[in-house]
């Protein structure tokens, strides 16, 4: 085998989609290497869905050039591009069994014995024996199996899925993550996945886009993307941020100094995206399972170098594996703090004084002109 | 005993209350097919006179001779011409209309839904008057084709409205998918639109068919001389109506009934066999 | 009106680099072509030119020739107002009727027919396969004198309200307004029934099991949930069996007199008979204009734009 294959990359450069006034995606540039998993990550009406579409040949860039390998592909229509895709609620065809549906692509492109390859193909997802029956009468993961099917018998050079688990009930819906991640490393083809579940983007893909209003707000690692998210927008919508807006007041080292309320916070500099410059406004974040919870009378107890802040509860709430607190503090209100159930502290009830405190690395710093609140509603939808 | 007798009384308005809807409706049914039933029934009469309304005796010889009466099985077979060219024609071009009006962004999109629309809002003797003012002046030989035109011209809309109902319905993610799998665009029309669009077209021509063979009032203003089926009738009724028509319009009915009930149990059959 | 879901918003004409490739730009007017000619020549211009014809003057021997002679309408109004009185009374009548009768059978399929409905409904179809004139035809011998029919009507004393009335004469009905009126109630009712049927059929059963939970009794939920819910039946179905039974003078020819002459008929013996085109152009225009008024204005009332 050669060294490194690149024919599987997919290079959009300067790709943008307009309609009318309206600006579905703006200016893109995006590389995806070959063998990878991708996921475009966002809300509806992000432009995530339409990047795809772009990709298969659907829609047309209103500008830039889309690249498989070194080939330009922009006017190419969908039915000459070496791309699939798996369909929202899958797009079965309904007039044609599950054999035929397999293996129209095949057959488009006069490939003259279909059978054995369908068969296998079947085979490979579970689906021997029903290659007779209509779409209609299989179940929806059935149906899903059989989309990924009808894509992958073609060998495209990348498969593109749109939303493919959004019909499946939670519970399948974990299990076909898991099975499309099997695949995918099975037959080593780039994946390039759309979804506005974070989980699933997080599980499932090496490399997350989290897009929004038509821009890629951050690429990356999913912990990557995770741990230090550069925007507003992508600490609230992937998991939950506590976003506490802060000054800076000395640099020290490696780290930042900031002032919020009374207190001090200290923040690794590699870890900010905004400027630094005395005085400027910094949102400080930090993620709700990162926080210790400790009650006022223990205070002492704190070891030293870690940021903290004082505050009451306001609420908590039990749900199994952890208690999930509503801290109301001076500088901040309604901060949320995760405390796994190992040993409960019985005072930690709504009216106690508490102390928060976490480390300094697990911090991360946001320019504050951003809103504090991109992403949230996005999340709970 | 008193109380007995009002309670059956009442039990009896009770069931009369809830069974209301019900025998309005066998009614209206009997009202519809009561002409049905009286023409059957005199196919077999034997009537004095030209005229074929009073009831005289029983007697099939209408039903072993059908034709025997001049011009109407030639206008029968007419008709059936003219309503199988009709409905090709305009299920040709209506399923295209159809087509453009739900799959295409364009212009002067409501001019078109409206002219689709008005040929259905008319009185038939409106277009009936205008379309024969057209072919006067422009000295076009009334006929065989000038019927057929006509027929085309009214059918189309109702063909429009029986497709575009389908294949709004249909996603237009299966086009998109057959494209993406190798199917240009004809080989997407052909192999997934126009299969999955087939139940919709195929009741745009069974209306088409029927609304042309039945047609009287456009044909009447535009047929001249030609003799169509409901032509014929309608002369019939002025000079002596044999009983032949009665046979016809019989026979019509039962081969009606009959095909609907064959489709009915060939598609419960097929679908028995599937689960 | 589509069912795209995520439908791009229209496209306007953008201001947009041309790229190398527009797929299929011209397919729609292509499709659209054929049949748009069709309705253009076929229709739309020959309305125009019976537009110019109802203001010509002239004879069949000497030719017309267009004189913006706008007489002819005041003619044509004053002359035949009657008659065009009478259609609007007889199609309303009738479209009335139609309601009446239809409604309940309508309901009776979507509700109560259960396993007989595809029966029922093959049974109000089926009719449409016999010529609809040998039907109007068979409507002589129901009604005609001494028949079951009318010996009952009389037996009961309706004959007698009717006479009244003036809408029957005697102990006769064929040939009154009473038998018109009946035919045009019993020709187009399927197209009351069927659109009446569409709309009852996409209530949803748990509607009815709502409003009884609701203190609803059956009539009331009939009035508050059922019947507003089929207005777009009602509507499209009035509609339906309005516009052609105004136009329609098959059943007052067969079925009517000369005393029931409906506009149609005079449409139909000014054009084919008399010959005199002008007038008959005009009273054609005359009663398109009049149905597109009440239809515009009873689907204003209405409120429903969704037709058909």
């Amino acid at each position: 085998m050669t060294t490194k294959d690149s024919s599987g990359d997919v290079r959009l450069s300067g790709i943008s989609k307009t309609y009318g006034s309206f600006t579905a995606v703006h200016p893109l540039d995006l590389t995806v290497p070959q063998g990878s998993f991708f996921a475009l990550l966002g809300a509806s009406g992000c432009g995530k869905t339409t990047t795809l579409r772009m990709i298969a040949g659907l829609e047309e860039p209103t500008s830039g050039t889309v690249f498989l390998g070194d080939q330009d592909v922009t006017a190419l229509p969908p039915y000459k591009r070496p791309v699939n895709t798996v369909f929202q609620s899958y797009a079965l065809f309904p007039h044609l069994d599950i054999f035929e549906n397999v293996a129209f692509g095949l057959r488009r492109r006069g490939v003259k014995s279909v059978k054995k390859q369908v068969e296998e193909m079947l085979d490979l997802v579970q689906l021997g024996e029903q290659a007779r029956k209509k779409p209609h009468q299989l179940s929806g993961g059935q149906q899903q199996r059989v989309a990924v099917a009808r894509a992958l018998i073609n060998h495209p050079k990348v498969l593109l899925l749109d939303e493919p688990l959004g019909a499946l009930d939670l519970k399948l819906r974990r299990q076909m993550q898991l099975e499309l991640k099997r695949i995918q490393t099975e037959v080593g083809i780039t994946f390039v996945h759309v979804t506005h579940d974070q989980e699933e983007a997080m599980t499932m893909a090496d490399t997350v886009a989290v897009m929004n209003a038509g821009r890629v707000e951050q690429l990356g690692a999913p912990d990557e993307l995770y741990e230090n998210p550069r925007t507003t927008f992508v600490a609230n919508f992937l998991g939950t941020s506590n976003l506490i807006e802060a000054e800076v007041d000395t640099k020290a080292g490696d780290d930042i100094v900031l002032k919020a309320g009374g207190g001090k916070l200290t923040l690794p500099s590699e870890r900010c995206s905004a400027s630094t410059a005395t005085g400027g406004k910094v949102l400080v974040g930090v993620r709700p399972e990162k926080i210790s919870l400790v009650h006022a009378d223990d205070a002492g107890e704190i070891p030293d170098g870690r940021n903290r802040i004082t505050g009451t509860i306001a609420d908590a709430s039990f749900i199994g594996v952890s208690t999930q607190y509503v801290i109301d503090s001076p500088i901040c209100p309604e901060l949320a703090v995760y405390v796994q159930n190992v040993e409960r502290d019985g005072r930690l009830t709504p009216g106690a004084d508490v102390v928060l405190h976490w480390s300094p690395a697990h911090t991360f710093g946001l320019d504050a002109a951003q809103d504090i609140d991109a992403g949230t509603e996005e999340e709970a939808a | 005993m008193d109380t007995r007798r009002s309670r059956k009384l009442g039990t009896s308005v009770n069931w009369l209350k809830r069974h209301l809807v019900v025998i309005a409706g066998l009614f209206t049914l009997g009202f519809l097919l009561l002409p049905n039933v009286v023409v059957t029934v005199f196919s077999f009469n034997n009537p004095k006179g030209r005229f074929n309304y009073e009831w005289q005796e029983f007697s099939t010889a209408a039903w072993t001779d059908p034709c025997g009466v001049a011009d109407l099985c030639g206008s029968l077979s007419l008709s059936l011409q003219i309503a199988l060219w009709a409905t090709l024609g305009a299920t040709v071009l209506g399923a295209m209309i159809a087509f453009a009006l739900v799959r295409y962004r364009f212009r002067a999109r409501g001019a078109v839904n409206s002219l689709i629309f008005l040929p259905m809002a008319m009185p038939e003797v409106v277009m009936a008057a205008s379309l024969l003012t057209l072919f006067l002046n422009m000295g076009v030989q009334l006929g065989f084709w000038t019927i057929l035109i006509a027929h085309i011209m009214f059918c189309l809309s109702f063909v429009v409205t029986a497709v575009k109902a389908r294949v709004m319905s249909m996603d237009p993610r299966l086009e998109e998918a057959a494209r993406d799998l190798y199917a240009g665009p004809f080989q997407t029309f052909v192999r997934v639109t126009l299969p999955i669009a087939a139940p919709g077209i195929a009741a745009g021509a069974l209306l088409a068919f029927a609304l042309s063979f039945d047609d009287f009032i456009i044909t009447n203003f535009n047929a001249g001389s030609t003799v169509t089926f409901p032509m014929f009738v309608w002369g019939s009724a002025q000079r002596g109506t044999p009983v032949q028509i009665n046979v016809i319009g019989t026979a019509m009915f039962v081969v009606a009934v009959l095909l609907v009930l064959a489709s009915m149990a060939i598609g419960s059959r097929r679908k028995r066999q599937k689960a | 009106m589509s069912t795209l879901t995520e439908a791009p918003p229209p496209l306007a004409p953008a201001p947009e680099k041309k790229p190398p490739r527009r797929r299929g730009r011209l397919t729609p007017y292509w499709l659209l072509l054929p049949g748009i000619l069709w309705l253009l020549i076929f229709f739309a211009l020959p309305m125009i030119y019976q537009a110019s014809t109802s203001v010509q003057t002239g004879s069949l021997e000497e030719g017309y020739e267009v004189t913006w002679h706008f007489a002819t309408y005041w003619n044509a109004l004053s002359e035949y107002w009657p008659q065009f009185l009478r259609s609007v009374l007889y199609a309303g009548s009738a479209t009335v009727l139609c309601l009446l009768l239809g409604y309940p059978l309508a309901y009776l399929i979507a509700f109560r027919a259960g396993r007989w409905r595809n029966l029922i409904m093959i049974l109000v179809i089926a009719p449409f396969f016999t010529s609809f004139l040998i039907r109007t035809l068979a409507w002589k011998t129901i009604l005609a004198d001494g028949s079951p029919v009318v010996g009952a009507l009389n037996t009961l004393h309706i004959l007698d309200v009717t006479s009244w009335l003036g809408i029957t004469a005697g102990d006769r009905v064929l040939a009154t307004p009473l038998a018109v009126v009946c035919g045009l109630t019993y020709n187009f009712l399927p197209f009351m029934i069927l659109p009446l049927y569409t709309s009852l059929e996409r209530i949803d059963g748990r509607l009815h099991e709502a409003a009884g939970d609701l203190y609803a009794k059956p009539w009331t939920t009939f009035r508050k949930v059922t019947f507003p819910l089929s207005m777009p039946g009602v509507v499209s179905g009035t509609l339906l069996t309005f516009i052609p039974a105004a136009g329609d003078y098959v059943n007052a020819d067969l079925l009517g007199s000369t005393d029931t002459r409906m506009i149609g008929n005079v449409i139909q013996s000014q054009f084919l008979r008399i010959l005199d085109y002008p007038t008959a152009a005009a009273l054609s225009f005359i009663l398109m204009f009049a149905i597109l008024i009440m239809v515009t204005l009873y689907i204003r009332k209405s409120g429903t734009e969704d037709l058909v």
